[in-house]
């Protein structure tokens, strides 16, 4: 079923109409007298900044209604291609405008659409100032985001890949907390750092992945993916295409060793910022490797897939050790993300269908897991101001509710049988078990190790006596929150206990991937011979 | 309707707090209660439709867990033998402890939360003894490792129990690193995980081809590469998975959470940390004894380990303090005779072993859980004595576990075909003799773990008895108003123990034709790989001479039941383990029944071995002076002078201080690094859609 059969842009849909609400926070503004200093009445902003919440919480739901109405309705999850395609002509030259889904892709839509909502939600009492700027960043940060997951063009895939960020880095820069920190001799808030540190090694991705795409265009005289994943490069081009793509995407992981980014990040952005960054804006790099290293430069895939092993080992490893030694609750779960991302990496690059599967199925679960745990710290943050791990302690005798909620996070953290945190981890390791027993050997140790910073954790805020006492009158979960971490609950308990209706989404993308790949390299095999 | 079995003490462990909030804790404790008590009717019910009576053995899938590429699991019920008793033990010990605990935890307070905790680890375990697949297996191994991980660190205010807490999970951990790499390992060689798949395929010496690979190989030859060695896929496989069960049956060197796990609340430590989680390993070896079989080096294992940990924990019981850590290693000891049965192939000793010990060790436990009550919550069997007089009933019920565990019975006199004495006398006595079988046919380490048996059951009757005589006779040693008001013990904590007491005295006799005498191959009825398989197997392999074969057809319970006799061990062998007890008996008896218990004695105080063994042989030191700090400086260090002193020094911080120093006014504005990106992304696009541009009119 496409676009045509429709009669209608479902995709395009639901990929500006965040645009559109954005617009709307913008015009109710419009209405409002400031005075000469351009500063509103506290009752006029306060309305105002109401109708931002609102019109972005109802859009993004609305987002998320459609979203959901499309993959039921009319996705069809047997197909193993590229489904509801688009395209209209744009640049002209083979670049065009070219939306469309697969199995790879559609739940990533969802994921979005799910979690966008959320992050509104998260953010209703905590952000107080310039809340319509808030929202307008969040709603043009769904669009670009669902436009990197539906492009079926190079380019415009670029174009939203790049785009995304600058909302990213305004929510960070404008929200982010408070803190200064001394950096290439300035004085400067932390969160300048974080987004600076973050550019500089996005920076370097981009403008090779720009370089690459420059040189694909030129050979292939297209952007067009499909067309492009059906392009056999030259072996040695592939090789520095790889690179280039790799470069990019390895940051947006991120894989050790340019990971250093994510922690600050973490830890300057607001909540919201967290959990967008962590739910969905890693995803894209894993995506990326499944949309473009794999299918379009298999032989340099091949080549390479012992580095990403490598790179993969290190981050589970080391930054699991790392993630024992920290002393900030953000940044705990910051390098454990860094750390189940790098399950994902490995997982893709054995080529496996459980590899693959898994890496898919672990990013999804991530998404829910790694986003309430970062819901989780911002319920403590709204309430004590610091994310401190020594600040807390004996919480649970305060808030049971939240307790048992933390404690579900944790252990689907843990990778616990029975949460969606699992089937990834499971399937990814005994994908590398396949591919090659030392990887699997190596990158199992990070049960243990996750076992012991996330318990740790739990412990350390959780557990012992209450005895600090500006925590004494803390309040447990109110009902938006309960709800936030309810629904995120339930949606992994959901897919812990069965994870069909996602994995045999993946599947028929997965096994077409892994075919065509296998292929090629066969094919190469052969005419090197 | 089976599933029920399983499901109804979830639905405990669901409504336990939801009601306790609505009706009162009360409630909630009744419900959780009611509920495993109709679980543990149906256990029974189902036990004798599938072991005892009509050989329904069945297995009713629900529906698809984990599906991916060749492999398939499925949430099911398996219903064979081997997990009908494991859901009897399961069940019972699991309703007794719920009925115990509401006399147990009335003065402690948020009972809800502890019979949810504690039907969630019923339900778990459940589902690992049902489970038709290595996975669900896993969910459930990884579960009953949640709620031991709840309950040790019930009293969540205490650090001594949060540590306990983390260490139990953290070290379990480390054993589901080798059973995760079991199981892929299983994956790889055979496509699946499924039991029936897995052991008709080495029943069948079927070609498998692992991943990946051109042409297969009979899987009892084939070998594989694991971590850069050619190995045996088998036995790769079972030494794994013994890996797991190591952690999870508290065996040596991954042994050291168990006693420290005694800070839970004293019902749980009876019901998970000796009846049943514990023993979940011993069920993994015996539910894989196919494995085993056809992996001799791996089962060698099996024996050497357990006989390690059976001496070596009884060893560090003679001089504990603490009442409940004795039990804990006398646990611990225990485990070990069931994993010397395992590995020596008689796995239907191992299970039987494992059922009585469900008797007497809970009996113990409970027992002392009312000791402790008793005594105003005092631990230290030092300073008690003389509790005999205060807690008369207790006390019988305590020397009845004793009699149990240490093995008193009449070697050599049969009645009804079965041999009479104490539960743990029959069951233990099975496995020395299996041993002692095993090494009959030259198997080195079956000379060990018989040595050590022996060795062993010396140190259990010594310890036991210890426990009894400084807890119970001589003076008493407790303070005044412990003496004169010893705390009262409610009915419901004693009731419980009457059923354990009578299971602790006669379920060995009662049972020992059904698990390893002359009903044996009918009872297991193939759960167990055993003797009518193994025996025609050995007769087709004799004439080329297999000698691993022969050798390994010795288990003692297999010969018993097809009749023969060649293997009926001499008088002294039978008279071994008795006099092994009675030796440890008397030296308890000489040194603490006669004048003051607490003087100094062989093993004094200050002495090099009084030390070895009071520290338990130094295990936690050397793994937090080896494995914990240095992980906690490791990760500081990759922290510290690896992300930022290395990482960002070269990378980031590095570039943007020659960045910055040409450039300062950028850094200075908030959010100029914004626009600089916006604009560098800008100009990127411009450049090529120029290049777009520029072609695309060149080429129309």
């Amino acid at each position: 079923m496409t676009a045509a059969a429709t009669g209608f842009s479902w995709l395009s849909a639901i990929t500006f109409l965040p645009l559109l609400g954005a617009l709307l926070i913008g015009l109710a503004r419009l209405g409002a007298n400031p005075d000469e200093n351009g500063v509103l009445e506290p009752k006029e902003q306060q309305r105002i900044d109401n109708t931002a919440r609102q019109v972005a919480l109802l859009f993004t739901l609305l987002v998320f209604g459609v979203s959901v109405w499309i993959f039921f309705a009319l996705y069809d999850p047997a197909q193993p291609g590229f489904q509801l395609i688009e395209q209209i002509e744009w640049l002209g030259g083979g670049v065009s405008y070219k939306m469309g889904v697969d199995g790879i892709s559609i739940l990533f839509v969802l994921l979005t659409t799910f979690v966008m909502p959320i992050c509104i939600l998260a953010s209703w009492k905590s952000i107080n100032k310039r809340v319509g700027d808030y929202m307008i960043a969040f709603l043009v940060m769904e669009t670009l985001i669902l436009g990197v997951f539906c492009a079926l063009d190079l380019f415009l895939f670029y174009f939203f890949f790049e785009g995304s960020l600058i909302p990213m880095f305004l929510i960070i820069g404008v929200w982010g907390s408070a803190g200064t920190k001394e950096f290439a001799g300035f004085t400067m808030p932390s969160r300048v750092y974080a987004a600076v540190k973050f550019f500089l090694y996005t920076l370097l991705g981009s403008v090779l992945l720009l370089v690459a795409m420059a040189w694909i265009y030129f050979k292939a005289g297209t952007t067009d993916i499909p067309t492009l994943q059906q392009f056999a490069f030259p072996a040695h081009a592939q090789t520095w295409l790889w690179l280039a793509f790799f470069a990019s995407f390895a940051v947006k992981v991120p894989m050790w060793p340019v990971h250093t980014w994510l922690p600050d990040a973490h830890v300057q952005a607001p909540t919201a910022g967290s959990v967008v960054l962590a739910s969905i804006l890693l995803k894209m790099g894993g995506y990326g490797f499944l949309r473009f290293s794999l299918p379009m430069f298999p032989i340099a895939s091949a080549e390479f897939a012992p580095l990403i092993f490598a790179l993969s080992i290190m981050a589970i490893i080391y930054t699991s050790l790392v993630a024992l030694a920290q002393e900030d609750m953000k940044k705990l779960i910051a390098y454990s993300s860094v750390a189940h991302m790098g399950l994902v990496t490995m997982g893709i690059f054995t080529a496996t269908p459980q590899g693959v599967e898994g890496a898919l199925f672990q990013m999804l679960s991530h998404g829910f897991i790694s986003g309430a745990l970062f819901l989780c710290v911002g319920v403590l943050y709204d309430r004590m101001h610091t994310r401190e791990i020594a600040a807390f302690g004996g919480l649970v005798h305060r808030m049971p509710f939240y307790a048992f909620l933390f404690l579900f996070f944790t252990m689907g953290n843990v990778g616990l049988p029975g949460v969606s945190g699992f089937v990834g981890e499971f399937l990814t390791l005994a994908g590398a078990f396949k591919y090659n027993t030392w990887i699997a050997f190596f990158a199992t140790t990070g049960v243990i190790l996750s076992a012991a910073y996330a318990l740790r954790l739990y412990r350390k805020v959780m557990y012992g006596e209450l005895t600090k006492t500006n925590l004494m009158a803390i309040p447990d979960v109110d009902q938006r929150e309960l709800v936030m971490l309810g629904v995120l609950m339930a949606f992994a308990l959901y897919l812990g206990v069965n994870p069909s209706p996602a994995l045999s989404v993946f599947a028929p993308a997965s096994d077409h991937l892994i075919q065509n790949y296998n292929a090629a390299l066969t094919a190469f095999a052969g005419g090197a011979q | 309707m089976e599933p029920l079995v399983v499901l109804l003490p979830l639905f405990g462990a669901l409504l336990a707090m939801p009601v306790g909030r609505m009706w009162g804790a009360r409630a909630s404790e009744i419900i959780t209660t009611v509920l495993v008590g109709l679980a543990m009717i149906y256990a029974w019910v189902l036990f004798f439709d599938v072991a005892m009576g009509a050989q329904h053995a069945r297995t009713i899938p629900l529906f698809t867990w984990i599906a991916s590429g060749e492999m398939s699991a499925s949430w099911s019920v398996r219903l064979d033998t081997l997990s009908a008793v494991m859901l009897v033990v399961v069940n019972s010990v699991s309703f007794l402890v719920h009925w115990y605990s509401m006399g147990y935890m009335k003065e402690y307070g948020e009972t809800p939360r502890f019979f949810a905790y504690l039907s969630l680890f019923t339900f778990a375990m459940l589902c690992l003894v049902t489970s038709d697949n290595f996975l669900q297996l896993f969910f459930g191994w990884e579960g009953v490792g949640l709620a031991s991980y709840l309950l040790i660190g019930f009293w969540f205010k205490k650090k001594s129990a949060n540590d306990a807490a983390i260490k139990a999970f953290v070290v379990n951990r480390v054993g589901d690193f080798g059973f995760a790499l079991g199981i892929f390992a299983i994956l790889y060689v055979f496509g699946t995980v499924n039991f029936n798949d897995v052991f008709s395929a080495i029943a069948e010496n079927a070609v498998v081809t692992p991943f990946g690979w051109d042409a297969g190989a009979p899987v009892k030859e084939l070998s594989i590469t694991f971590l850069g060695h050619q190995v045996h896929a088998l036995t790769v496989i079972g030494c794994l998975l013994f890996v797991g069960a190591m952690g999870k049956s508290a065996q040596f060197l991954l042994h050291t959470w168990l006693p420290d796990a005694m800070e839970g609340p004293t019902p749980v430590s009876a019901l998970i940390h000796a009846a049943t989680m514990v023993t979940a390993g011993v069920f993994l070896v015996c539910r894989c004894s196919i494995i085993y079989e056809n992996a001799p080096t791996a089962a060698a294992l099996v024996t050497l380990v357990g006989a390690i940990t059976a001496f070596f924990a009884a060893s560090v019981g003679l001089l504990q303090d603490d009442i409940k850590k004795i039990v804990a290693y006398s646990t611990c000891s225990q485990l070990g005779y069931m994993f010397i049965a395992a590995g020596v192939g008689a796995y239907g000793a191992a299970m039987f072993h494992l059922f009585t010990h469900a008797f007497f060790k809970a009996l113990l436990f409970l027992g002392s859980g009312a000791v402790i009550i008793g005594m105003h919550h005092e631990q230290d069997i030092k300073k008690m004595g003389g509790v005999k007089d205060l807690m008369p009933f207790t006390h019988l019920l305590m020397v009845i576990g004793t009699i149990s565990i240490t093995g008193v019975g009449v070697p050599g006199l049969l009645l009804f075909g079965a041999p009479f004495g104490a539960s743990g006398f029959v069951s233990k006595d099975m496995i020395i003799e299996s041993a002692f079988a095993a090494a009959g046919v030259g198997r080195a380490v079956a000379w060990f773990a018989y040595g050590s048996a022996i060795v062993a059951a010396v140190f259990t009757a010594f310890y036991s008895w210890r426990l009894i005589f400084l807890t119970f006779w001589g003076k008493s040693r407790a303070p005044e108003h412990v003496r004169k008001h010893p705390h009262h013990v409610p009915d419901s904590m004693m009731w419980p123990l009457v059923p354990l007491a009578i299971g602790a005295l006669a379920a060995g006799m009662v049972f020992y034709n059904q698990f390893v005498g002359a009903n044996a191959a009918h009872f297991w009825n193939g759960a167990l790989y055993n003797a009518p398989a193994h025996a025609e197997e050995v007769v087709a392999a004799a004439p080329d001479g297999n000698a691993a074969a022969t050798e390994h057809a010795a288990p003692i319970e297999h010969a018993a039941a097809a009749g023969e006799h060649e293997h009926e061990p001499s008088l002294i062998v039978k008279w071994a383990p008795f006099l092994a007890m009675l030796i440890g008996f008397l030296a308890a008896a000489l040194h603490y029944l006669r004048g003051d218990p607490l003087r100094r004695g062989a093993l004094a105080p200050g002495g090099m071995i009084y030390a070895f063994l009071k520290n338990k042989w130094y295990f936690d030191e050397i793994y937090d002076f080896l494995l914990v700090k240095p992980a906690l400086a490791f990760g500081r260090f990759l922290w510290v002078d690896g992300d930022q002193k290395t990482i960002d020094a070269v990378g980031p911080d590095g570039l943007a201080a020659t960045v910055a120093a040409g450039a300062r006014k950028i850094v200075k504005a908030q959010t100029g690094y914004i626009y600089h990106y916006a604009f560098a992304m800008l100009v990127g696009i411009a450049i090529f859609i120029t290049y777009v541009l520029v072609r695309s009119g060149g080429a129309q």
